[in-house]
């Protein structure tokens, strides 16, 4: 087999499992709607507020309702305490605040 | 037709013998280059996944959240502003909601407590989230014991377990009897965490949010898009880690980009010169350049892209976990649903492998446009 053959193969196969890929994340996707709304669901009757993805603090506990001024929390320059504090930035409520 | 296709065949051929020719160095370019294309696809898709999961389940959020702000903090809010907040008109009704956090010595995790409205449960019942049942291995029917306020301790019984599909919302979250949670943590009886109001017309709600804190000016409303728009605005591509991984992701391409624009190697500029003295023409090997180009990128593109989708929606994000968890004891399993478009892989095409395959071209047409002479004999 040219060289060239089996580039344009690899090529091919790659554009293939992509497009797959996308076809499969739109129909797991359509599959997951019921779960979705069942979660939605979920937060409706508890009143929750956020997602449960770091548990360390308060503020990347629960983005939505941190503090407004407190210290080493939520503040946009403020010193931040907890490694989540960099991916859980401060919430939009709080940047228009200090704008 | 058939002709210029058999050309650019016979070019392309050339072009991966010459890669291969020089395999360690282009083995290790793929390498690097997957590497980025997989960091950028995986932050791609797990913000947008978190993005869009949390716009569809936290639409049943409150529509709006009065808390009491005492010294700039969260304070507990008097149940009796539940009755001020209800005569402001458009408001169909006021709750008070019971929550905090609990540290749990024994697990040295983080546990979220609330009181539902609808699930009944006697004073010493709770249901937990699936994270706690597996950091505590307890289980429906065991009993957990938990200090007061005053340290006491007090016993619960596990009533039940919440489904592990939620765990992204709840995780480490307690369901526990509103006389329950007042014994653990003495909030006085007059006390509530915060109140939620639910509106008639929706449309009003900013308008009755602003009546809320006027009313009330030691209070702040959060209203559910503020919530929405919180998600939306933490997993941006502008803020927190998205953009040290950005700016990270960015300098690998100019350092990329320096290397193929500050010239080519004694080897590369002698190829083109044989080449050219043997007959090719500065087209030929501008198509050659471009198809290396080409081929590298690709490959990277191709190969990072399908890696990074593995990685968030098959291997639960695992290299982003230590960031998120941080401190944090407790961390939830969750699979997260995956919302990807043709627009976002296009976006990461356009960053990732136009700028390179660009990059490579410019040197080799000023080395390929020198006499083939001069270029042998540097």
């Amino acid at each position: 087999m040219r060289k060239s053959d089996g580039f344009l193969l690899f090529i091919g196969a790659s554009l293939v499992l992509l497009a797959f890929i996308l076809i499969q994340a739109g129909y797991v996707a359509q599959g997951d709607f019921a779960l979705l709304r069942q979660k939605a669901q979920v937060v409706k009757n508890l009143g929750l507020t956020d997602l449960c993805l770091s548990t360390e603090a308060r503020y990347t506990r629960h983005p939505s309702q941190a503090d407004g001024h407190t210290a080493r929390q939520s503040h946009p320059l403020a010193l931040d305490h907890f490694p989540s504090g960099s991916i859980i930035g401060p919430p939009e409520i709080l940047q228009k605040l200090h704008d | 037709m058939i002709k210029a296709i058999d050309k650019q065949r016979y070019i392309l051929d050339f072009t991966l013998s010459s890669l291969w020719r020089r395999k360690g160095k282009n083995l290790a370019l793929v390498l690097v280059y997957t590497l980025v294309v997989f960091i950028l696809g995986s932050v791609m898709f797990f913000t947008q996944a978190l993005k869009n999961e949390a716009a569809v389940v936290l639409r049943g959020s409150p529509e709006i959240i009065v808390q009491k702000i005492v010294a700039g903090r969260h304070d507990l809010i008097p149940v009796s502003y539940g009755s001020r907040i209800g005569k402001i008109r458009g408001v169909n009704a006021v709750k008070a909601r019971f929550w905090g956090y609990y540290y749990d010595p024994v697990a040295k995790a983080n546990y979220t407590l609330m009181v539902p409205e609808d699930l009944p449960l006697k004073d010493q019942e709770i249901v937990v989230g699936a994270g706690i049942s597996r950091v505590r291995r307890v289980f429906r029917g065991n009993s957990i014991v938990f200090r007061t306020y005053d340290g006491k301790p007090a016993t619960f019984f596990l009533k039940g377990i919440l489904s592990p599909e939620s765990e992204l919302l709840s995780s480490d979250l307690i369901l526990i009897s509103a006389p329950g949670f007042a014994s653990l943590f003495g909030i006085p009886p007059d006390r509530a965490t915060d109140l939620t109001v639910q509106v008639a017309n929706k449309k009003e709600i900013p308008t009755i949010a602003a009546k809320i804190v006027d009313a009330l000016p030691d209070t702040r409303a959060i209203t559910r898009e503020e919530i929405l728009r919180t998600y939306d605005a933490v997993f941006d591509w502008r803020g927190g880690i998205m953009i040290a991984i950005l700016a990270g992701a960015v300098l690998a391409f100019l350092i990329f980009a320096w290397d193929k624009a500050a010239g080519l190697s004694a080897e590369e500029k002698r190829e083109i010169g044989i080449l050219k003295a043997i007959g090719w023409e500065t087209a030929d090997v501008l198509q050659m350049k471009f198809w290396e180009g080409l081929v590298i990128s690709l490959s990277s593109f191709f190969l990072g892209i399908i890696l990074a989708y593995f990685h968030i929606f098959y291997a639960s994000a695992t290299l982003f976990e230590p960031v998120l968890k941080g401190w944090s004891v407790l961390y939830p399993h969750f699979n997260l649903t995956p919302f990807i478009s043709g627009y976002q892989i296009a976006i990461l095409f356009f960053i990732t492998v136009i700028p390179y395959t660009v990059a490579t071209i410019i040197p080799s047409w000023r080395a390929a446009t020198i006499d083939p002479d001069a270029v042998m004999r540097t």
